[in-house]
């Protein structure tokens, strides 16, 4: 079988297309390579949805931490100190016993112009149930970089705000919230990273890999018991991760550009690589 | 106890008295200090590569600092999970091979049949007529340099970047007291960049803290195993019949995870403070 016939087989075996059987014997590094590599689709859709859930609801933690209002600041606070407090670990082992505790029903939601049946028993698989724990995780990893970057804002930039008669939501929409970003970038960036990172627990805690269909670490850990040679899948997993975390600096990279454009080039905000915020 | 004998006549309090004490919430209770073991057994290995990782990094050899930068790049750019599954089996593998090349020479096919990693009897790594009390201190001791590994790229990093934020003038101040190369770093760089390393090395304990439920992963009977042993639905042919309490069983150890981050994060703020006394930093107050 030529690699391409396995990429034909195996490129989205992942998600259900292709070949039905994993290969047994005779495994390839070609098969290796193309079979983890479809694996990575799952990290890709997890940490996309939980980045992009996650931002806005990060920002609303942020301001509620950062707020004077008791009622909002201590829920915030909670939030952030029990996602940021116990191991991702642990959160997914008791969201899905959580899960499947829930009573099995369709719940039908109207949209107008047609009308879904949501189930219940959705939420135990990953790829509803797993991406809500990461939503929420990131979310309280994000809020408290947010909230720190909101309390670093310059005085000046406010204060210039207000001279400007501006107030509620349109200072917050005009001066705050970008001049957060920008602070929080770099932190928020290697948030990504790790988050991204943190996406190959999914298979490893709870959530079960339906008709074998897992991400790049399943596959891995696939090969290296079939082979019983670690020396070959688990760096193909490497030389896939470092790969796709160069791809995320540069993704960030430039948004970070964006976001410092009118600043003067010497107080610009650098990225550096910093393992902060693993889980 | 002997009021446990026959656990079907109890009920309330003394049923609730003899569950939580059979002998295997015993084992489970007593997987909390293989936990406290691993933290206390890694943190100093941790701390110990990781300065050696941030002396490669400075060092004037140019191999020795490749290998230092090398060393905490990779680390980090791949999830530390993988990491935790690849190094104990091919530490495993690797002692094995050595073995078997030592004690059996005379062995001619090669280890690696097919799918097989096939050594001689007398060169396995616990010898299979051990007791297993050996096979299990053997698979953590494994977990613990899987761990140590990680987090010493992570605390080189750390280290090396406080050794740079120690400021010049310090330095500069030492070498015209005339101070050795030697004796600047040792005297002044070290003892000043502990301050600046706090931040980072406290973050270090709580990742550390938290990584500890992949024990589990890595066949290690932690509290994750006792907490889905017990927990999972027992029938009446159970001694302790009950339903599917594993969300409780898991609930209980976010707790006493959340807990424990806590109480570190009390002694954090506490030890930055005590250093912080003296120094030229904004957190410095008095």
């Amino acid at each position: 079988m030529s690699c391409y016939d396995t990429l034909i087989d195996y490129g989205l075996r992942s998600i259900g297309i292709g070949a039905r059987l994993l290969p047994k014997t005779d495994i390839t590094l070609c098969d290796q390579f193309v079979l983890i590599g479809s694996g990575m689709i799952w990290n890709v859709y997890f940490a996309v949805f939980a980045m992009t859930l996650g931002f806005g609801i990060a920002t609303l933690v942020a301001v509620g931490k950062a707020s004077e209002n008791p009622w909002a600041s201590v829920p915030a606070k909670a939030f952030i100190f029990v996602f940021r407090g116990s191991p991702l670990f642990i959160q997914f082992f008791l969201a899905y016993e959580l899960f499947v505790l829930i009573p099995k029903v369709g719940i039908d939601i109207n949209l107008g112009f047609a009308t879904i049946t949501a189930e219940t028993r959705w939420l135990t698989k990953a790829w509803l149930g797993a991406v809500i724990v990461l939503f929420l995780n990131t979310s309280a990893y994000s809020g408290e970089i947010f909230y720190g970057a909101l309390r670093a804002i310059p005085k000046g930039d406010i204060e210039a705000a207000d001279a400007f008669g501006m107030s509620g939501f349109r200072k917050f929409r005009r001066i705050i919230w970008p001049a957060m970003l920008r602070l929080a970038w770099p932190s928020y960036t290697n948030e990504a990273i790790f988050m991204f990172h943190a996406t190959t627990l999914v298979f490893f805690s709870g959530f079960p890999a339906w008709r074998q269909s897992g991400d790049a670490l399943y596959y891995a850990s696939y090969f290296a018991d079939k082979t019983f040679n670690p020396f070959v899948s688990y760096p193909i997993i490497g030389i896939y991760f470092v790969s796709f975390t160069l791809i995320i600096i540069t993704l960030f990279g430039w948004a970070n550009k964006r976001l410092n454009r009118h600043i003067a080039p010497e107080q610009k905000i650098k990225f550096r690589f910093k393992p902060q915020f693993i889980r | 106890m002997e009021m446990c004998a026959d656990p079907s006549t109890l009920d309330g309090i003394n049923w609730w008295t003899c569950y939580l004490t059979t002998g295997k919430h015993q084992a489970f209770y007593a997987s909390f200090g293989t936990v406290l073991l691993l933290l206390a057994i890694t943190a100093p290995v941790v701390m110990v590569l990781g300065f050696g990782g941030a002396m490669a990094r400075k060092s004037k050899i140019l191999p020795l600092r490749w290998f230092g930068l090398a060393y905490t790049n990779i680390v980090r750019g791949v999830p530390d999970i993988i990491f935790f599954l690849f190094v104990p089996i091919a530490m495993d593998q690797g002692i094995e091979y050595l073995r078997h090349q030592i004690k059996c020479p005379d062995v001619l096919e090669p280890i690696r049949q097919g799918n097989d990693f096939v050594v001689c009897s007398i060169a396995k790594m616990p010898l299979s007529s051990s007791p297993q009390w050996i096979h299990e201190v053997y698979g953590f001791s494994l977990a613990s340099i899987a761990f140590a590994l990680v987090f010493g790229a992570f605390a080189a990093n750390t280290l090396y970047g406080a050794m740079n934020a120690v400021p010049r003038a310090q330095l500069e101040t030492a070498e015209a007291f005339g101070m050795s190369e030697r004796q600047v770093f040792w005297r002044v760089q070290v003892k000043q960049m502990w301050l600046y390393a706090l931040p980072g090395l406290s973050n270090l304990w709580m990742i550390l803290i938290k990584a500890t439920p992949l024990l589990f992963l890595l066949g290690v009977e932690d509290i994750v195993y006792w907490a889905r042993e017990l927990g999972g639905s027992k029938t009446s042919k159970f001694t302790y019949p009950h339903p599917d309490w594993r969300l409780y069983y898991f609930a209980f150890l976010m707790v006493f995870y959340l807990l424990m981050t806590w109480a570190s994060e009390k002694v954090f703020n506490r030890i930055t403070k005590r250093l912080s006394h003296g120094q030229a930093t904004v957190g410095a107050g008095s």
